[in-house]
């Protein structure tokens, strides 16, 4: 089996790398509760969607260890992520030209 | 006749080593994560839509939503996450002892998880909120429904892979089931992590 | 009997084994195609008598075989049946699952115990689907809101079989990319890979990662029916053109999961009967990619007229065109495969050559459905009929079949009747032509699709269609005849009879049930036929 014949090293990550990730997120998710009472109008969800996308990020890169493998791996777990925004973008692009035609 | 066939039909089959069996294994599950990133998008894009086109009905609702119920959920998900990924570097390294204990931490954090949201569920139908209350409640009990029906596979593959554990099947020579395993719940905890803000902070 | 077959070096077909269990429970990809195989036949079958039964009504203007609301749940069903059962499952499911391991030298797929778990879901699909038509929905396969979410028929168990099958497409394709990822043989590199290979990849990813789409779809749609959600319902704030946006999300590249292993099996069919290495080998193999990739970017060519806003039109009217490229490209390199080659009229290659013929009427009228202004005017009428059923059809069907032709031998290690497998070819051929040409002027005349009933003046050009699908059906008829008879016949396949290069060939026929004893080592690509050699392969 072609793939196969370089043997898979494994990563293992140290359990002391995982607590500092937890409290990473940890503190996002405090600093996101926070952030939330008070009101920046429009820029609520951007910045609630930035924190939630460093959160993302950091699970898959250290607990997933999305950050040791393959670029298939990667390709993969990127692709569908920039179909979801294809499929928003462009349902978006139709009902609100609708309403305001260019 | 019966019998010998069906024990030649086990006969057929892959002999793969760990090593391959690992790495594919491993690419079956991250593909298998991408259809459900897929999945959940549709809500997703849904959720883009009907927010965009409707932002006060949005605002007044998400406040209908306990911020601290949420809150509390998060944090509960988050700290399985990490129990579960300890779980992984725990049983490559061969401690078989504290890898079942930590997949048995984070399945108590899941079932936590889905008694607070029973509590959740419990107080809005008694405000008489129901998913054809408004769009953003559909949205609302749609999502959080998929995430906690993926919340209960979770648990089931977990609770396989914890027995599995403690009887000592995996080792560091072999623990891809529990790696696989770790991956699944870290998807359910990467959707949350987006359905928390979403519906709960920003409406 | 079955003792003495397990020592390793002794020769056993894999079809061997008798038994239900042994059928039921194997883990053996070319059972499991087989199992495959069987049941979209099946559906493909029972979904052309459903469309024989709709033809036999429009034959004349007046609704008088059928009620217009049974006609309703005639072309429902037909159309659920041949896309969600037959076509989509179709060349995957069955030849993917027999020969992608062959092809690329592996024992087996990467997940044998998936695999056979895929079958199970299909079938529990499949009873549910057949659950749902003790009160049969009237909606049309597509399912359209705000119809689908006030008929009083039962669309929540259709769907919700719909929505099972899906999870089988999306597992198969799963298990198909990791097993060409991991499983290919020492030496078969990329560029070595057949080009079915190729075409399953691509085919595979849209299965993956389009199918959830519609799945959430669905469910969408059993919730708005049960649970009195509204995203679809303008009453309560939500949108219906919002399903068909998510609908055809899927349902585009869904087309292209039909025709992408069509292709693959050209690509395999014509550089054998010509014998000459394939022309443009790479151009094939990435357009295949290409065309999975383009095929997301162009759903809303579905929606121009039902109220989708001018500018998305126009953008994915643009989107459409660029489609054609990479099927222009592959047509191109089948023709200049043939070109010089010496070419041999097997049966399987009369379906190739028939593809590239019908597929190429059905691809451009595609374009022309495409362009943004005519499709206002073709829209929902037959022309649509007549352009889906040259590319399904004149494309999937003749590659379905000549796959059957081509791979028979080794499949089941048993001869057909050539003459007759010719006739049949023939009978196809001009019945699917004879049905379906008159289509076009139909549509371009304005008759809308979906009617039991119609005015007067197209009678002549509706029964000249009625009458081809009679042609078409016994063609149909004699062609499975022909097979099935070909399973008892005496005469034994060899191993080679077409001198193919391809590993599947290289192995006994049938395949022994390991199938080969050695995992081989490939040293060349799979089209060096004649004397040239590619440069670069
Ligand atoms: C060159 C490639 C193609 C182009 C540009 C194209 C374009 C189109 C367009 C614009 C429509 C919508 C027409 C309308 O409803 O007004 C359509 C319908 C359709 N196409 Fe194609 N197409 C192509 C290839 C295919 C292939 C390969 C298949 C399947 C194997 C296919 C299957 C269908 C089906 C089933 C419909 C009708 C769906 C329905 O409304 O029930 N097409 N095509
Ligand atoms: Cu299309």
């Amino acid at each position: 089996m072609s793939e196969h014949t370089h043997s898979e090293e494994k990563h293992i990550t140290s359990y002391k790398a995982y607590f500092i990730v937890w409290v990473v997120l940890m503190v996002l998710t405090f600093l996101t509760v926070y952030v939330s009472y008070f009101d920046f109008g429009q820029l609520n969800i951007v910045v609630a969607m930035v924190v939630a996308s460093i959160k993302a990020g950091a699970v898959a890169l250290f607990f997933m260890h999305l950050k040791f493998e393959d670029p298939i791996t990667w390709l993969y777990a990127l692709f569908p992520i920039g179909l979801l925004f294809l499929l928003i973008g462009m349902t978006i692009v139709d009902t609100f030209t609708r309403i305001f035609p260019l | 006749m019966e019998q010998a066939n069906m024990e030649h039909a086990e006969d057929h089959g892959l002999h793969l080593t760990p090593e391959q069996e690992y790495g594919i294994s491993k690419l079956g599950m991250w593909l298998f994560l991408g259809t459900e990133i897929m999945l959940f998008g549709g809500l997703f894009a849904a959720y883009a839509i009907f927010r965009a086109k409707y932002p006060e009905l949005f605002l007044e609702s998400h406040q209908e939503l306990n911020r601290e119920m949420g809150a509390v959920n998060t944090c509960i998900l988050i700290f399985s996450s990490l129990t579960m990924a300890i779980g992984v570097t725990a049983i490559q390294r061969g401690k078989q002892m504290l890898a079942g204990i930590m997949i048995l931490v984070t399945i108590i954090c899941g079932l936590g998880f889905g008694v607070v949201k029973y509590f959740e569920y419990g107080a809005k139908f008694a405000h008489h909120i129901y998913p054809d209350t408004n769009i953003f409640f559909s949205l609302y009990f749609m999502m959080t429904g998929l995430h906690m029906l993926h919340v209960f596979i979770g648990l089931a593959v977990l609770g396989v892979i914890m027995v599995l554990t403690f009887k000592g099947k995996f080792n560091e020579k072999y623990s891809t089931p529990v790696e696989i395993g770790g991956l699944y719940w870290h998807l359910v905890d990467l959707v949350w992590i987006y359905l928390f803000p979403l519906l709960y902070l920003v409406g | 009997m079955a003792n003495h077959t397990i020592a390793n070096n002794v020769y056993v077909p894999f079809l061997e084994q008798k038994g239900f269990l042994s059928w039921f429970l194997t883990t053996d990809h070319k059972r499991i195609g087989i199992l495959y195989l069987i049941s979209i036949s099946l559906f493909f079958l029972i979904a052309g008598i459903l469309a024989l039964l709709m033809r036999f009504e429009l034959m004349t203007p007046m609704s008088d075989f059928v009620s217009p609301h049974t006609y309703n749940v005639l072309f429902t069903l037909h159309g659920s049946l041949m896309v969600f059962f037959f076509i989509v499952p179709g060349l995957a499911a069955s030849f993917g699952n027999f020969l992608i391991p062959l092809m690329i030298g592996a024992p087996d797929v990467a997940f044998p115990k998936l695999n056979l778990a895929s079958y199970w879901i299909y079938l529990v699909g499949t009873i549910i689907t057949l659950y749902a038509l003790l009160s049969p929905a009237d909606t049309g396969w597509t399912f359209y809101t705000p119809y689908s979410a006030t008929t009083d028929t039962d669309v929540v168990m259709i769907t919700f079989g719909v929505f099972v099958l899906g999870f089988s497409s999306i597992l198969t394709g799963m298990n198909f990319i990791v097993t060409i990822h991991k499983m290919r043989a020492p030496g078969m590199t990329w560029h070595r890979l057949p080009l079915f290979i190729w075409a399953s990849y691509a085919t595979a990813v849209l299965q993956l990662l389009a199918t959830p789409v519609v799945g959430i779809t669905l469910l969408m749609l059993i919730a708005e029916r049960s649970l009195g959600v509204g995203f679809f319902d303008p009453a309560k704030g939500g949108d219906p053109v919002l399903f068909q946006n998510f609908f055809w999300f899927y349902s585009h590249p869904a087309v292209y999961i039909m025709i992408i292993p069509a292709m693959g099996v050209i690509s395999e069919i014509i550089p054998v009967f010509s014998r000459k290495p394939i022309f443009g080998y790479k151009a094939i193999a990435y357009s295949s990619l290409g065309i999975a990739f383009i095929s997301f970017l162009v759903w809303a060519h579905h929606m121009f007229t039902s109220g989708i806003s001018e500018v998305a039109a126009t953008i994915f009217s643009f989107l459409t065109f660029l489609v054609a490229i990479p099927t222009a490209i592959k047509v191109f390199n089948w023709i200049a495969t043939l070109y010089k080659g010496s070419i041999e009229l097997h049966s399987a290659m009369l379906y190739a050559l028939g593809f590239v013929f019908l597929f190429t009427i059905g691809g451009l009228t595609g374009v022309f459905l495409g362009a943004l202004a005519a499709d206002i005017h073709l829209h929902d009428t037959y022309f649509v009929v007549a352009h889906m059923h040259y590319v399904m059809i004149g494309g999937t069907v003749m590659g379905f079949f000549g796959a059957l032709h081509f791979w028979y031998p080794k499949w089941f290690g048993k001869m057909f009747n050539e003459s007759v497998a010719k006739l049949s070819w023939f009978l196809i051929f001009v019945g699917f032509n004879v049905t379906f040409f008159p289509q076009f002027f139909l549509g371009i005349q304005g008759m809308p699709r979906r009617y039991a009933t119609y005015p007067e003046e197209f009678e002549s050009l509706m029964a000249l269609s009625t009458y081809g699908s009679w042609i078409l059906g016994l063609g149909v008829l004699i062609m499975t005849v022909n097979l099935i008879k070909g399973l008892y016949s005496t005469e034994k396949a060899p191993q080679n009879p077409y001198g193919s290069l391809s590993l599947e060939w290289q192995v006994p026929s049938p395949p022994p049930t390991l199938n080969f004893e050695e995992i081989p080592t490939v040293t060349d690509w799979t089209y060096g036929y004649g004397k040239k050699k590619e440069v670069d392969a």
